[in-house]
């Protein structure tokens, strides 16, 4: 019997002894090339010029200033949640409720917004900030705490919580934050100018956000390559038995990566709120939460990969706006457009871990 | 106050999730931890919607409902069982591409409303009174239901094939050594859990509301990976977890019915939190779940050598 697992009737793929830096880079390039495949096939399926399409979607929200800042203002909190994601995912701790997170952190900085509306005073927008943040790691607590402390599957929790985050914010903007002078629209009152964010260039809505989003890669990137606790997160993900056997303890680990994803998914949230949109509505996400994660796997799970993969992904919720305006695409190809990226992407993975060959090389030991 | 017809409404608000956790206790069973099962309803739900649109023949739409979910479920069983992807990560691309796919078909469909399907009465069977409302008075999904959580059960715990797909669950390994294809089990029982998301997203647009809309299945898909848990992978208590699902989420439409007055907010949160804390209840006996999950769950598969 045939040792190795057929893949092509020639070919086997056998696990590498190491896992492949060249191809950790080359995957999510050829992932996006053979998106861009799909992109022309589903164009024209739509029954619109694939290559104008292409264009209008990817070329040209990048021809004018006002597209290149759009698409920091929208790279901003991606690249927040994504870098928060990625720490945790290293240490296999699947947070998959960032969008509640996210929701939460606008709830509780827009509402301290809110509550600061005649106080003039430049210590209302730390304050903002602050508490934003805080509202992200109390949602991103929960979960950590029902699986630390009553063994709760993560991803489920997670999830459950970003419904109920997002109904909160909705009820809260339908009914006790609703703007009284607001034609009965469920939005809340306009932040005050102390509780916004600067903006860092006129005319677009490029904001101080985008400036947290650096530092908190180059945050993340210390911490995970420069420090103890960034090792024991990566060991964790790893070689989980390595970590029990070193004594790792691995509640604190679920504990830290829950803290950092929510708060930074919290800052992403007060920083859209209070730089971006500037007032509290039923729903201040496109689907943020759940892009970053696409953006933390097509990032490597690393802080510098995050940042671009969160400019690419960016371009992909602008391109969609930019493609529905110019051509009439319908807005949900953008979501489609996702999906197809991480599986192209979670396809091309393999190369990373396995390679092809004809015969089975490699002679004793499990590779797993 | 008349009990019959929130009896009636707990069955059709359950009937979904029940289908789901059916076809996903089986993929889960045979050891693949398969998380896109939102994504697999959104697809079934507008594939089917759409074929009843322009078909006008019921039969045809759940058919094509079913089969998009097994078509997106064959994604997900190559990139996971073939290509060696994890599980976790690819079952979310699973649900962001079907909310993706779907809300880009869907959007020709918004806005269109369908005759729901037909009753089946069952003879005199469905003239008995009360019972006879109560159990033979459902269309074809609702039965299809009931028999296949019945048929999952006795397949897994009572059948020579159901003994295999549970050994290559529990150590696949030791299945490959006796000879058994893991991965032929596997492939079979993920397209399977595709078939029943797709039944359940089809029951979603073609009865329950009827009619199409952007991310209609509101978490179901996750409350039914959540119900397998809570019924610690068996048919019987899944069953009764997916009606209980379906009481809570019918709760929220009598209460303000009986004069309660709770922003419609916090009644819609119910289901979520209530599997927030069904999973708490469940899981914090970590012996139960240790003994009652199928141990390769979710684990990589590559023959050993």
């Amino acid at each position: 019997m045939s040792q190795s697992f057929r893949f092509f009737p020639k070919f086997v793929l056998e696990p590498r002894l190491e896992v492949s830096g060249q191809w950790m880079i080359l995957s999510p390039i050829i992932a996006i090339i053979l998106t861009l495949f799909s992109g022309i096939i589903i164009f024209s399926l739509l029954g619109k010029d694939p290559f104008l399409a292409l264009y209008t979607f990817f070329v040209q929200p990048l021809t004018t200033m006002f597209g290149i800042t759009e698409l920091l203002v929208k790279g901003t909190p991606l690249v927040l949640i994504g870098v928060g994601l990625a720490i945790g995912f290293k240490a296999n701790v699947w947070n998959i409720g960032a969008e509640g997170q996210f929701t939460m952190g606008a709830v509780f900085g827009g509402g301290t917004a809110l509550l600061c509306q005649h106080m003039e005073s430049i210590l209302v927008l730390p304050l903002v900030l602050v508490l934003g943040t805080l509202g992200g790691i109390l949602w991103g607590a929960i979960p950590a705490f029902l699986k630390t402390r009553f063994n709760a599957n993560e991803i489920l929790t997670s999830l459950m919580l970003s419904y109920v985050a997002v109904l909160w914010l909705s009820y809260l903007v339908h009914g006790p934050w609703r703007d009284p002078a607001g034609f009965n629209f469920p939005e809340s009152q306009l932040f005050s100018d102390y509780a916004m964010l600067p903006i860092l260039i006129e005319n677009s809505r490029l904001n101080l956000g985008a400036l947290f989003a650096i530092l908190v890669v180059l945050a993340a990137w210390i911490l995970m390559a420069r420090t103890i606790i960034g090792f024991q997160l990566r060991v964790v993900g790893l070689a989980p038995r390595a970590a029990h056997y070193a004594g790792f303890k691995q509640s604190g680990l679920i504990w830290l990566s829950f803290l950092i994803s929510g708060g930074l998914a919290g800052l992403a949230g007060i920083a859209e709120v209070s730089g971006t949109i500037g007032q509290l509505l039923p729903s201040v996400s496109p689907g943020y939460g759940f892009t970053a994660i696409i953006v933390a796997f097509l990032g490597r799970l690393h802080p510098v990969g995050v940042l671009f993969a969160g400019l690419i992904m960016a371009l992909s919720y602008i391109g969609g706006e930019n493609a529905q305006i110019e051509i009439g695409l319908p807005a949900a190809v953008t979501g489609l457009f996702q999906g197809i990226l991480l599986f192209f992407l979670l396809a091309c993975d393999v190369l990373v871990r396995y390679r092809f060959s004809h015969r089975s090389v490699l002679t004793g030991g499990r590779c797993e | 106050m008349d009990l019959l017809p929130v009896a009636l409404t707990i069955i059709t608000a359950s009937t979904p999730l029940l289908l789901a956790a059916t076809g996903e206790l089986v993929t889960e069973k045979a050891g693949v931890l398969n998380l896109g099962v939102e994504g697999m309803m959104l697809v079934g739900a507008i594939a089917a919607f759409a074929a009843a649109v322009s078909t006008g023949s019921g039969l045809i739409a759940i058919l094509v409902g079913a089969f998009s979910g097994v078509a997106v479920a064959a994604i997900f069983a190559v990139l996971t069982l073939t290509c060696l992807a994890n599980q976790v990560a690819t079952g979310l691309a699973l649900t962001i591409f079907g909310v993706g796919l779907s809300a880009l078909v869907g959007s020709n469909f918004v806005g269109i409303s369908l005759e729901p399907l037909p009753q089946l009465n069952i003879g005199v069977l469905s003239t008995i009174p009360i019972l006879g409302d109560l159990l033979f008075g459902h269309d074809v999904l609702v039965y299809l239901s009931f028999i296949m959580i019945l048929l999952v059960g006795y397949f897994l715990s009572k059948t020579r094939s159901g003994l295999i797909l549970r050994a290559v669950g529990e150590s696949h390994d030791s299945a490959h050594a006796l000879g058994y294809s893991v991965l032929t089990v596997r492939y079979l029982a993920v397209l399977f859990g595709g078939f029943m998301s797709g039944l359940a997203g089809s029951y979603l647009s073609l009865v329950y509301t009827p009619l199409w809309a952007e991310n209609m299945t509101a978490g179901r898909g996750w409350i039914a990976l959540a119900l397998v848990v809570f019924g610690t992978w068996r048919a019987g208590r899944i069953a009764f977890g997916a009606y209980l699902f379906g009481a809570i989420t019918i709760l929220q439409l009598h209460v303000q019915g009986w004069g309660i007055n709770i922003a419609s907010q916090f009644m819609t949160m119910l289901p979520y939190l209530a599997t927030v804390v069904v999973l708490v209840f469940i899981s914090s006996d970590k012996m139960k779940i240790r003994i009652n999950a199928p141990q390769s769950i979710g684990k990589v598969f590559y023959p050993p050598r």
